[in-house]
């Protein structure tokens, strides 16, 4: 489930970073890298588990896929937070120098 | 246990050759007084960079993962494995097949994507469709 999860949050953030150029100028390609930096990395994981479980990797208890669901949503948000942080510094369209500058005067 | 360790390492060592490359990029450029960047070529510095941030996000992301697990802990020796020395082979049989095959596919991954970027940049721009006519 993390993969499957991580997987869908990079395939959107691709295509978000296709069609919007706003999106490319924040930056968005930042969570491109680390969603399928995961992902690829995630996937390997999976085969070796996969090769090691069979065909009993597919019927997870039910309390690992929540477990596994919360930790795909808890990596999507780290690294939402993470591509904030970074946008929010390097400040490409200057709102937040402008809202500084604009609360010194 | 601690297979991010490995492409975190690659991280580490591409990010150094990234810079490297990047500073006798400029040197040649100065140098030679010819832009390194070309039209039709990304220069081999922003080619790496693309790779350590593969590797960075997504090692940084499994990092999460195994403190999540239990796996690492933010105290020294940092892998929980590391207090017995029967699981501590484990983790090192562990990085050295899962870790190394993660990093070799994100290389790999990683090729693929600069060899089709590099075709991309050297395809010629299509024609700008007529205007008025082969209107079905």
């Amino acid at each position: 489930m993390t993969l499957l999860i991580t997987l869908i949050a990079a395939v959107i953030i691709t295509i978000v970073w296709y069609t919007s150029p706003k999106a490319r100028n924040l930056k968005v390609g930042l969570m491109c890298y680390m969603y399928w930096g995961a992902s690829i990395m995630w996937l390997v994981d999976a085969l070796f588990e996969y090769k090691e479980q069979g065909a009993g990797y597919f019927t997870p208890a039910t309390a690992d896929m929540i477990n596994d669901s919360f930790l795909g949503i808890c990596v999507v948000a780290l690294g939402t937070v993470v591509w904030l942080g970074t946008m929010l510094i390097s400040d490409p369209e200057g709102v937040v120098k402008k809202a500084l500058t604009e609360k010194k005067q | 246990m601690a297979c991010f360790l490995v492409p975190a390492t690659e991280a580490i060592v591409t990010t150094i050759v990234a810079k490297a490359v990047k500073s006798h990029e400029a040197k040649t450029e100065e140098q030679t007084k010819v832009k390194a960047l070309s039209e039709d070529k990304l220069p081999l510095s922003k080619k790496i960079t693309r790779l350590s941030g593969f590797l960075w996000g997504g090692s940084g992301l499994l990092a999460f993962e195994h403190l999540w697990h239990g796996e690492i802990s933010p105290f020294f020796p940092f892998l929980t494995a590391a207090n017995d020395p029967s699981e501590m082979a484990v983790a090192f049989h562990e990085m050295a097949t899962v870790g190394t095959s993660m990093a070799v596919l994100v290389t790999a991954v990683w090729a693929v994507l600069t060899v089709v970027s590099d075709k991309i940049l050297k395809r010629k721009p299509k024609k700008t469709a007529k205007l008025g006519g082969d209107a079905v």
